[in-house]
């Protein structure tokens, strides 16, 4: 049995873990715990370690998400979720602004830890006060190379675009390192 | 979609630098603590503004720069009420009162001064409206924006931010492929002169400091400066040797990595 990983990172309250349940086909293993800090208080849990999804490939081969914990307190995950990672997605939420700038940090991050590609998710896209992408792109100094793409985590269309977009450059990247 | 947040969150050099890279039109409203303003651009470039309810007039403005006298501004404000300030600039100018070089002179100097006044605003919302133009009855400027924004980075006083930035000083800087910048249009300061002189993808900032003496602080304040007019970008330095990628399948021949990836592509478009 081959598995391989996928990580789902991003700012606190980002939608990781709505993006991961939305296509995991088993019920997420998530450690979500009360908020007891009453800056962090806009929602009512927070990952504290990872969240945790399945998808089954076939007999031989499992997808697992993880998602890493939002809040940097917990940011000694991170390496440790990123080890073998095949990709991975920064989720942001656009009609946050106030947490682009701790995004692009953790999307450094995450760079440094390990070259593999990504895609930058503008999740909440549904929302009017979400920021338009080319904003965001500017906001976040993305690269007009680096994909970033309008995402609702509710939905689980949107999460498989964004899903496969970053297996396509998974791919790319292979099929290059192949020839 | 909307543009709107928090100035403590989201700064006005950030802000500007947005709409300065967007090349957007429209109006950005700004409410602080204790009095709004707003800035009105087109295409990028700062149009017209105004600071609370100061006045904003052109009589004003010209009688505030010294170019026109205590008189003249009274007579103006009593019999050209019903002028706007276009109709009154081609007045003043035919009647010879300033010249057209003057006008314009003095307009940029108030809308720069302004703009540097709002740098003071740490907090207070802003919104940008696309629908809202420049005003018409305006004498309307197309002052570039990269200039406010060295001079608003060079107004940063939060060291914390800059580290914030910039947190670590391994990293280079490269001329962004910009044709339309031209860094000799730019107004720089001798340091942000002397960095320019080392930009290049294989020195380092750390490298850039130490050989121009200066310190962790100044050298993210002038690096951050030029990010953010647009001049430059961050690189990462080019290494000798570069290292292995290992992607996230271990023990798999690249040819079977591929055929593994097409699967899960394959099994997610079938969820």
């Amino acid at each position: 049995m081959r598995t391989v990983k996928m990580v789902v990172t991003g700012p606190f309250n980002a939608g990781k873990t709505q993006f991961i349940k939305t296509v995991s086909e088993i019920d997420v293993v998530s450690t979500e715990r009360k908020i007891t800090r009453e800056s962090e208080r806009v929602k009512e849990t927070t990952t504290v370690a990872m969240d945790f999804g399945r998808i089954t490939v076939d007999e031989d081969v499992v997808l697992y998400l993880f998602g890493t914990p939002g809040q940097r307190r917990f940011d000694f995950m991170w390496e440790i979720l990123s080890e073998g990672m095949l990709g991975f997605i920064v989720m942001v939420d656009s009609c946050r602004p106030e947490t682009f700038r701790e995004a692009r940090s953790i999307l450094e991050t995450f760079r440094a830890y390990a070259p593999t590609p990504y895609v930058v998710a503008a999740n909440k896209q549904d929302l009017k006060e979400a920021w338009s992408l080319e904003d965001m792109r500017i906001a976040l100094r993305l690269n007009s190379t680096v994909k970033l793409l309008p995402c609702v985590a509710t939905d689980k269309e949107s999460v498989k675009t964004v899903l496969l977009e970053l297996l396509y450059l998974v791919l790319e990247e292979m099929e290059k390192r192949a020839t | 979609m909307a543009l709107r947040g928090n100035l403590k969150d989201f700064g006005l050099n950030q802000l500007l630098n947005l709409i300065h890279l967007a090349k957007k039109t429209g109006t950005l409203f700004l409410e602080g603590p204790r009095t709004k303003a707003w800035l009105a651009f087109r295409e990028g470039k700062l149009a017209y503004g105004q600071y609370g309810d100061e006045d904003n007039s052109l009589a004003a403005i010209l009688y505030n720069a010294r170019k026109l006298n205590a008189h003249q501004f009274r007579l103006i404000k009593e019999r050209g009420n019903s002028m706007n300030d276009k109709e009154l600039g081609l007045l003043l100018v035919n009647a010879g009162y300033v010249s057209q070089q003057e006008v314009l002179a003095s307009l940029q100097e108030y809308m720069l001064n302004l703009v540097k006044r709002l740098y003071t605003w740490l907090e207070g919302s802003f919104h940008f409206d696309s629908e809202r133009l420049p005003p018409n009855d305006k004498i309307n400027l197309r002052l570039n924006l990269e200039n406010l924004l060295l001079e608003g980075a060079r107004q940063l006083k939060e060291i914390e931010q800059l580290q914030d930035e910039i947190p670590s000083l391994d990293i280079a800087l490269k001329f962004r492929e910009r044709p339309e910048t031209n860094v000799r249009n730019l107004r720089l300061s001798k340091e942000e002169w002397q960095v320019v002189s080392f930009i290049n993808p294989k020195n380092t900032l750390k490298q850039i400091a130490q050989a121009l003496r200066m310190n962790e602080t100044e050298i993210r304040r002038v690096a951050y400066g030029l990010v953010q007019a647009g001049v430059v970008e961050f690189v990462r330095p080019e290494r000798p040797i570069p290292q292995p990628v290992t992607l996230g399948i271990p023990n798999a021949t690249p040819q079977e990595q591929v055929s593994l990836v097409r699967k899960i592509i394959q099994r997610i478009r079938s969820l």
